[in-house]
């Protein structure tokens, strides 16, 4: 799910980050944002929503909406389209309002 | 307690137009941007601007970026940007407070204010609207511009305007493959120049069409597209099915202004300007001296009129400070004739009826 080829832009991608996603490991670069990363490899639906537990994904991709809230190192509500990945970060989908520890 | 000349909220286009602006007159400019990089939305706009020279017209949006943050980085320690910051709440006292890296809460005390919060993404009420899958166009934009990755394959966009058709002809550039636009309204709404380019690569512009229903269950699987009349209402038969995992959704932007209004900044809804915006003069000041507002925050026009707002806003702020440039007089008058000149014509006609609406 990543852009190769572009006439106008070129990527050039840090280097790789490895996270896990509900206990998977996952690899995505520096500088993007986990929603990004997840996306590349193909995770969209990123949390269930507070009454119908309905899949959501994200919405604005710049911190606006919280459609893309999850649970980044065991804290919820992190707006994963602007969070950046780090090395050994645990991400996990989001159920509802989630756990304040 | 943080003690600032001039504060800027946001570093889109406004903003480090106003910032640039203000520091060349002296003032010393915090700005507070709330992303991990500067820029707002310039920086995955891939097209060519239009306007003229001063607008930085023929220049990529992404370019523009980078040219205003060299003009930033050249006024030296007179601009501070602090990054992962959003300011929160503004208060009658002229403080604002702020959480920095979503943990360490300050409280900024101003002299003056540049409101360049920008705008969000509007969203459109249909069954299963918010299945994964379905994005905002903006939020595609980001996703394929800025981090280089694919949202899907086949793509149904909603929203023939500028933002709509653009973004289409940016996910073929990715290589990615768009089956059709719609728009509800019975005319094309994006510049000619943009919507013949899809038109000559194939792409079906659908006027007088839009979402019945979004269809799948985990991620959008597929898309119900009908006709709509002359009053906007679907009509029963013509329902197309597209099987797309994504959709796009373009129909408009609102300003994004709530600090102005909890600081008690006179707000008026005008529909010509997308949304709730505030009473302002000609400089971009709000009924609260010394609290001015530019770009999309004071209601959606392009990215050429929020960076000459944020200059007159800069300009004219640094001046009640008493940062008052020899060619002071010269160059409001010359923002205001480019502002003139880019809200002039047929398109602009709804900007102008709006502005009219806004002034104090």
């Amino acid at each position: 799910m990543r852009i190769t080829q572009h006439p106008i832009l070129t990527f050039n991608r840090g280097k790789e980050i490895h996270f896990t996603f509900n206990g998977q490991p996952m690899t995505g670069y520096e500088g993007e944002t986990i929603a990004a990363a997840l996306h590349a490899a193909g995770v969209k639906v990123l949390a269930k929503s507070l009454e119908k537990h309905r899949p959501r994904g994200f919405y604005c991709a710049i911190g606006n909406c919280a459609s893309c809230q999850m649970v980044v190192d065991g804290e919820p509500n992190v707006r994963t389209c602007i969070t950046l990945l780090r090395e050994g970060m645990t991400v996990e989908t989001q159920e509802g309002k989630g756990k304040i520890k | 307690m943080k003690e600032v000349e001039l504060l800027i909220i946001g570093s889109g286009p406004a903003g480090l137009c106003a910032a640039i602006s203000a520091a060349s007159s002296g003032a010393r400019v915090l700005i507070l941007e709330r992303s991990f990089r500067p820029g707002g939305q310039l920086i995955k706009q891939t097209h060519m601007f239009f306007g003229s020279e001063a607008q930085y017209a023929s220049h990529r949006g992404v370019d523009i970026a980078d040219i205003l943050l060299d003009k930033v980085r050249a006024l030296g320690d007179r601009i501070e940007i602090m990054l992962n910051t959003t300011a929160v709440a503004f208060y009658e006292d002229n403080v604002v407070t702020a959480l920095k890296d979503e943990k360490e809460y300050f409280k900024i005390k101003a002299k003056s204010i540049v409101c360049a919060t920008g705008a969000f993404e509007k969203s459109l009420a249909f069954p299963n609207n918010d299945l994964p899958g379905i994005y905002g166009a903006g939020a595609v934009q980001t996703l394929m511009n800025v981090y280089g990755v694919k949202p899907g394959d086949r793509v149904l966009m909603v929203g023939a305007g500028n933002i709509g058709v653009i973004v289409s002809y940016q996910l073929m550039q990715a290589g990615i493959q768009v089956v059709a636009v719609l728009d509800a309204a019975p005319r094309i709404g994006a510049y000619l120049v943009h919507a013949s380019k899809l038109a000559r690569m194939g792409v079906p512009i659908l006027t007088s069409h839009t979402v019945k229903e979004a269809i799948g269950t985990d991620c959008i699987e597929a898309a119900v597209v009908c006709e709509v009349d002359e009053k906007f209402q679907p009509i029963p038969g013509t329902e197309t099915r597209y099987d797309v995992d994504v959709l796009c959704i373009s129909v408009g932007l609102s300003p994004l202004n709530e600090l102005l209004a909890m600081r008690g900044v006179e707000m008026k809804y005008v529909p010509q300007l997308s949304g709730s915006v505030p009473m302002r003069t000609e400089t971009c000041e709000t009924c609260i001296p010394g609290v001015f507002v530019a770009g999309d925050a004071s209601g959606i026009e392009e990215a050429s009129s929020a960076m000459v707002e944020g200059y007159l806003a800069g300009l004219c702020a640094a001046a009640k400070l008493g940062h008052v440039p020899e060619d002071f007089e010269a160059r409001k008058q010359d923002y205001l004739k480019q502002l003139e000149d880019l809200r002039s014509g047929p398109v602009g006609d709804r900007i102008r009826a709006g502005m009219k609406l806004t002034q104090l």
